[in-house]
């Protein structure tokens, strides 16, 4: 099983002394948590594509390949890439490059994004939120796996004889995840092609997240790629924690109530009822993150969103040191036990290439 | 017999407040009308004061607590409403608009609604048909002719509580007449796919 963080890359002021990062102390911080995320031993670091303020990471594979140079290990990935208002095209190219570049460490979580003045500004309309997916992806799907391309849609140009360069790696794409918080066409879309699914969690009830897992699962098995068990399975996360619970409920109270999409409306004790936000020990997030599989099943990624609201970066680092030392180890081997032998582990580069080696040995015999 | 539920909603703020009163008078009646139309009738009050934080929070948040989430359940799975709104500065009160807000898009459509509302003199009573009727028409909600507003004045004297409760008994019987004709409702399912995925590949 996977564990790692993602962040959304957003400017927010220090509620508890006003001051806030400026674009370049946010970004050069981003790259430094992502250090930490392989430094205390995560396994994934996946950013935000946003293309307004308060939020910086407007250009993924800029940032995941200069990250990609400074690391040896971290997965690389996105939470999440904008498959509507992208051109399919340039992701096609950027991350396959990306790939290259950091010899495979890459996947990608693709989204929609539900920021409205975002779509007609790259000369879209939120209206075909879900048609631009379907078509994009199917696009991008076609120009990972086929060397020359004759392609007509409905929302871009043409493309007659193209091949979209460099591509990917030892000829395996990435692996791609698709991520939705309530659209089940979009889960619907992640059993089709087989590829990932990833419940962001952390704004919405669990019994939500319970019922997009169980119809992705659900539709994974009807289109033949293996059992419902045997879909991949992502999952958001949101922790705070000091050694003494309380401790944590103090200091992170400040920054919950002045956060971002949920500051000013619910209690944090509501909110932590209601979502799978934990505030508290390294014990009480290992006891809550466990419960997680209670509902959705064995999984194979778990990301943490843990930089966000305006927490200070050394405040970042310290809730790293502690994830990685003193929560991910037991996760790890909690996680493990009982953990039937035909789940799969989240697929990696490695994994594809075997993959697709073992298929062409299939064919060939 | 068969059974049928008609899920009540007053946006009256205070306690006790006439919105409430209304709202009771209006479910009894519907009650005591489905009855004589062999039909059981089971009636849920929601009083939207109870749940004015959740109201708060869902919409800054996006989504509704779990005991928040059970009233929406409990209007949108409804055979028949009856809602009931003081007016307010020539409208229906912002947590009443708030709460619908809040409705899943197509939760109400085809679904029988008895308009109701409040105010502390006469003057008041077009808000029922210049706000109410048409918030509930966007939803495709299906808004019986009688809706009955009560002015402070109606609630005192013989002849007022007689015109009152002649508009009530009017109204509730159209209301009834369209939830017993109707068969049970069927809750909108969510997570239910409307289209075949090869269909959203053509882009149909």
């Amino acid at each position: 099983m996977q564990f790692g963080i993602f962040t959304v890359g957003d400017v927010t002021p220090d509620p508890t002394n006003g001051t806030t990062p400026s674009e370049n102390d946010r970004i050069k911080a981003m790259v430094t948590i992502a250090q930490k995320a392989e430094e205390v031993g995560l396994d994934v670091f996946a950013t935000g594509e946003h293309h307004n303020p308060p939020f910086v990471p407007s250009s993924p594979t800029t940032m995941l390949g200069y990250i990609a140079a400074k690391t040896e290990r971290l997965l690389l990935s996105t939470a999440t890439t904008l498959i509507t208002t992208n051109d399919p095209v340039k992701i096609a190219e950027d991350y396959a490059m990306l790939q290259h570049l950091a010899d495979g460490r890459v996947d990608l979580m693709m989204g929609r994004g539900n920021t409205g003045p975002v779509y007609p500004w790259f000369g879209q309309d939120i209206r075909n939120g879900i048609p631009l997916a379907i078509e994009n992806y199917a696009l991008l799907h076609q120009l990972w796996r086929e060397d020359v391309v004759d392609w007509k849609g409905r929302f871009r140009t043409p493309l007659q004889s193209f091949t979209a360069t460099p591509r990917p790696l030892d000829g395996v794409p990435p692996f791609v995840w698709h991520g939705s918080i309530r659209s089940p066409e979009i889960a619907e879309q992640a059993a089709y092609y087989g590829d990932g699914f990833f419940a962001n969690h952390i704004f919405w009830p669990k019994e939500h997240t319970q019922r997009m897992i169980g119809l992705y699962r659900e539709r994974y098995a009807h289109y033949g790629h293996g059992t419902p068990e045997q879909a991949i399975v992502g999952l958001g996360g949101q922790v705070f924690m000091r050694k003494n619970s309380q401790d944590a409920v103090r200091e992170f109270r400040p920054y919950f109530d002045n956060a971002p999409v949920y500051g000013h409306g619910p209690s944090m004790e509501d909110f932590t009822r209601e979502t799978p936000l934990t505030v508290g020990s390294p014990q009480q997030v290992i006891d809550r993150t466990l419960g997680f599989r209670d509902y959705v099943g064995d999984y194979q990624r778990q990301l943490f969103l843990m930089d966000h609201a305006g927490l200070p970066l050394k405040v970042v680092l310290e809730q790293l040191d502690i994830l990685g030392e003193e929560v991910v180890p037991v996760l790890r081997e909690e996680f493990a036990k009982n953990r039937p032998a035909d789940v799969p582990d989240a697929p990696t580069h490695a994994s594809l290439v075997a993959a697709a080696a073992a298929a062409e040995a299939e064919v060939v015999a | 017999m068969s059974e049928r539920t008609i899920a009540v909603v007053s946006g009256g703020l205070r306690q006790p407040s006439s919105s409430r009163l209304l709202a009771d008078k209006l479910a009894a009646a519907t009650g005591e009308e489905l009855t004589r139309l062999g039909v059981t009738p089971k009636i849920e009050v929601i009083e939207l004061r109870h749940h004015a934080h959740d109201i708060v929070d869902n919409l800054l948040t996006g989504f509704p607590s779990t005991a928040f989430g059970k009233v929406v359940e409990t209007v949108t799975a409804a055979d028949g409403l009856v809602a009931v709104s003081p007016i307010f500065t020539a409208s229906y009160s912002g947590l009443f608009k708030s709460f619908v807000d809040l409705l899943p898009d197509g939760s109400l459509a085809g679904k029988p609604v008895l308009i109701g509302a409040t105010g502390g003199t006469a003057r008041h009573s077009l808000a029922l048909d210049h706000a109410l009727r048409p918030l509930f028409a966007y939803t495709r909600s299906v808004v019986i002719p009688t809706g009955v507003f009560a002015a402070s004045e109606d609630w005192g004297g013989d002849e007022a509580v007689e015109r009152l409760d002649r508009r009530v008994r009017r109204a509730a019987a159209e209301l009834a007449a369209e939830v017993a004709r109707r068969d049970p409702a069927v809750p909108l399912d969510p997570f239910a796919l409307r289209t075949s995925f090869e269909d959203l590949l053509a882009g149909d």
